[in-house]
């Protein structure tokens, strides 16, 4: 074969073509700015990057909404919504820092790759300012990894893993949403009080890592109160199928089901679960149950009549009365004729939260917004007090544990909330072991 | 003018090639920045990388399909395992690519042995299915990080993908070294020139020129590769392996090397992307991938040495630009018609944007395998043709599928 037997001239030819190309970027050096995509015109860009395929299309939906209706309100369009709760003051609706707010929008697939393809398009081809978005845990880690060393702020939307403001934590990166810690520590004494100490558990969980972390946190705060954890099974995120996976729970001795499962994977393995008749089982002399430790208003609408009785938390409902929540439920509704998810709550607040650290701040640089951000507590947003706590940029306030309600009058009502668990109980300290193993580092203001 | 051991047309071929990748960065930027057209500039570092990374996956992939016929379902997880390879000397090393890119290539090269031993031993449809089912055995084993639980330890992170954490071992790390991948100190996210002429923003980024070197150099050795008397027997395969057979030719060894040169390459197109971005996702090994590889070879026209890389930059094209479309960018521009009309344009566009990207893609798609079987590059002949006048009955009408005149390998004894 001749190709691989060049002749030495040939070989130096080769070469010296590759050397002069590799040679060549030395030759410029580029201009340099305060931050990345520091903004110069009238306008500031925000990118919106979520899910508008796949899996998790319907959470990306909602959250577009919220997100088109936070832009709304900064600009000073509509009613204010949220922003005339907010405990901080500095937005005016005149845009941020005067600037008129615009944004982009971005399709994550509901894939790592994708996410980051659209984040980076945002970032060098748009001039986003900040990132927010995801609706999965493995898209929000990654993108946060993106966000870190591009130099731009990274606003987390629906995002549960422990691992994302863990093990997996970045400077640039800030998480409103709950995590899984916290649904266990909010769920476990409902549980204990319905059900009673003696339970005999059966985990069945998505195999990813979101799925990983929410299982050992429920199993962790379950046996707290007494149960036992007799297995736990994971399941490929991709099934749609879980019969072969719910038989052998009959047989096991176990009295509570614990589905791990999130979006579409919860809607199936519930609906399968509940034909298999667990929920009318008796076993070890009491009423077999079904738990379900992440809700969200979309699956509840997916699964229907089977999630009545059924345990889980969430962030934040549409029912609860405060101000904050009533403010934005009220022009969510106007606007689009239903009332928000969760997922939609937490990307609204996100967007005001970043607005009001830049007006705070001064400045869009991130190094400002982080500093802004770090260990600020608010209020109005409609989860009642919040900490941004600065040693890992999660927030702390009031989880929500939700029960799937007996003859619900619409779709939208098919969650009641059991008991709001206050915050005091749902901290944890930063070097916890399930979230050891990471480093916030610099803040990174790019290039 | 003959270069590097081309005739006279392939060398005006070659220049050509160069010209075009060097130049890409000011020929995707064509409107000036805040016009409404610049929405469709692609002339950023991140969607020019992937424009030559994916064109390097698509030559290597047109190596195998386009010269053999074996259709091949299976090759993003030589992409995925580039990526990890990459990503795990960043963990150990440090952050150079020198150390990960032959690793990919190399281990790459051997899994495909691998997969290639086995799957070869069928052809048509029972090939591709086999080649299907090793990589979305693969792409579960990454998904869920079976090989990192059997040993105890990560090894593709899962769903998360792999990153590099702080406290890796990076062993050779410097005091001063970047912190993010390099070649010798060239960091491929910075740009080195970023000049602005009047209302034109063009971006010159340190990693699309190491691609573009890279996608040159490919491009290259699949040039000699189509050239050569190798690719003549791949050829040969494609017309009729069976006849081959009888006349005593054991093909076998030829596809297999054939199957190996091309998971090389999607190793190097998956080692890149990991060069560019240091993470590696398991979904990049997901069958879809593969089926994306196959319709940018189809659709730039298999068989075609510069079509695979331009059905890649379609594709491409069209994921990142047309994905980004939304309902307000469209009222922008349609903002000057009457109101009822502009919203029944945008309803229907709607479809097409956006999350549509897809559906727009399968329309033209569709148009192309129907009215340009040869793809992108025959709708470049026949524009070519009609302008020049020449008559098109001069030349076959399929002639992608017939071998090429390729007397002068012959003729040329010293290679």
């Amino acid at each position: 074969m001749s190709i691989i037997h060049p002749t030495r001239r040939r070989l130096l030819q080769t070469g010296a073509v590759a050397g002069a190309g590799l040679a060549m970027p030395m030759v410029f050096t580029g201009a340099a700015s305060a931050y990345t995509n520091e903004p110069t015109g009238g306008t500031v860009t925000l990118g919106f990057n979520v899910p508008q395929t796949g899996p998790y299309a319907e959470e990306g939906a909602d959250e577009l909404r919220a997100y088109l209706l936070a832009v709304e309100h900064l600009n000073g369009e509509g009613d204010g919504g949220a922003m005339n709760t907010f405990s901080s003051k500095a937005l005016k609706g005149n845009g941020i820092l005067g600037k008129k707010v615009a944004y982009v929008t971005g399709d994550t697939q509901t894939k790592s790759d994708a996410a980051r393809a659209s984040a980076k398009s945002m970032i060098e081809k748009d001039g986003a300012i900040m990132i927010t978005g995801g609706s999965s845990s493995g898209v929000a880690v990654a993108v946060q990894g993106l966000c870190q060393e591009a130099g731009v702020i990274f606003m987390a939307g629906l995002t549960h893993s422990n691992d994302t403001t863990g093990k997996d934590k970045k400077a640039n990166g800030f998480r409103h949403f709950f995590n899984a810690y916290m649904s266990g520590a909010a769920l476990a004494p409902v549980l204990n009080n319905a059900y009673g100490s003696d339970r005999k558990a059966y985990h069945l969980t998505a195999d990813y890592t979101w799925g990983w972390t929410q299982q050992a946190s429920i199993q962790a705060a379950t046996e707290g109160i007494g149960w036992q954890t007799v297995n736990n099974v994971l399941t490929p995120l991709a099934s749609t199928d879980f019969s072969s996976y719910i038989a052998p729970v009959l047989n096991s001795g176990a009295d509570v089901l614990v589905l791990n499962h999130y979006g579409g994977n919860m809607v199936n393995s519930l609906t399968q679960a509940v034909q298999f008749g667990l929920r009318d089982k008796m076993v070890n002399g009491k009423q077999f149950e079904i738990v379900v430790p992440l809700y969200s208003e979309l699956m509840a609408k997916g699964a229907g009549k089977n999630i009545e009785g059924v345990f889980g938390s969430t962030n934040w409902s549409w029912k609860l009365q405060d101000e904050g929540t009533k403010a934005f439920v009220k022009s969510f509704g106007t606007k689009y004729g239903f009332p928000p998810s969760n997922a939609a709550q937490t990307v609204y607040a996100q967007t005001l939260l970043y607005a009001d650290a830049a007006e705070r701040a001064g400045t869009f640089n991130p190094c400002g917004i982080v500093e802004a951000l770090e260990g600020f507590e608010f209020d109005g947003l409609g989860n009642g007090p919040t900490l941004y706590r600065a040693a890992d940029h999660q927030c702390f306030k009031d989880v929500l544990v939700m029960q799937g309600k007996k003859d619900a009058e619409n779709e939208y009502d098919a969650l009641e909330i059991v008991e709001v668990t206050p915050r005091a109980q749902v901290e944890y300290a930063p070097d916890h072991p399930m979230f050891a193993g990471g480093d916030l580092g610099q803040c990174n203001p790019g290039a | 003018m003959k270069i590097l051991g081309l005739n006279e047309k392939d060398s005006r071929f070659l220049l050509i090639v160069i010209f075009l990748t060097l130049a890409t960065p000011v020929l995707l930027q064509p409107f000036p920045e805040g016009s409404g057209m610049a929405q469709f500039n692609a002339g950023y570092p991140d969607l020019m990388q992937r424009f030559a990374i994916f064109g390097i996956f698509a030559i290597g992939f047109n190596i195998l399909f386009g010269l053999t016929g074996y259709l091949s379902f299976g090759h993003a997880a030589f992409l995925g395992i580039g990526s990890y390879a990459v990503v795990w000397m960043y963990k150990l090393l440090d952050y150079n690519v020198i150390w990960g890119l032959p690793l990919a290539v190399v281990v790459s090269g051997i899994v495909a042995l691998g997969i290639g031993f086995i799957s070869l031993r069928r052809s048509g449809i029972y090939f591709s299915i086999l080649t299907l089912a090793f990589a979305q055995m693969m792409f579960v084993i990454s998904y869920s990080d079976l090989f990192g639980r059997f040993v105890g330890t990560t090894i593709t992170n899962g769903e998360t993908g792999l990153q590099v954490y702080g406290n890796d071992p990076q062993v050779l790390l410097g005091a001063t070294e970047p912190s993010s991948p390099h070649f010798f100190g060239i960091v491929m996210r910075e740009n080195f020139w970023t000049p602005q002429f009047g209302d034109w923003q063009f971006t010159f980024n340190n990693g699309y020129y190491f691609c573009a070197v890279i996608a040159i150099l490919a491009f290259y050795l699949s040039l000699r590769i189509f050239r050569s008397p190798f690719g003549l027997m791949l050829r040969a395969i494609k017309t009729n392996q069976n006849r081959l057979n009888y006349t005593g030719v054991h093909s076998r060894p030829y596809t297999l090397a054939a199957f190996v040169i091309s998971g090389m390459y999607a190793g190097l197109a998956g080692g890149l992307l990991a060069a560019m971005d240091p993470l590696a996702g398991a979904e990049r090994m997901q069958w879809t991938e593969s089926g994306t590889v196959v319709l940018m070879t189809i659709l730039g026209g298999a068989g075609t040495l510069m079509g695979p890389v331009l059905g890649a930059g379609f594709i491409k094209y069209f994921e990142n630009i047309f994905s980004k479309i939304n309902d307000n960018v469209l009222h922008q521009w349609f903002a000057w018609m009457p109101d009822g009309l502009e919203d029944a344009i945008v309803w229907v566009l709607h479809f097409f944007v956006g999350k549509g990207w897809h559906l727009t893609l399968g329309v033209l798609f569709m148009l192309v395998v129907i009215f340009l079987p040869g793809g992108l590059v025959e709708g470049g002949t026949r524009i070519w043709r009609f302008i020049r006048g020449t008559d098109r009955k001069e030349k076959t009408a399929d002639a992608t599928h017939q071998p090429e005149h390729v007397a002068y390998v012959a003729e040329k004894e010293e290679f």
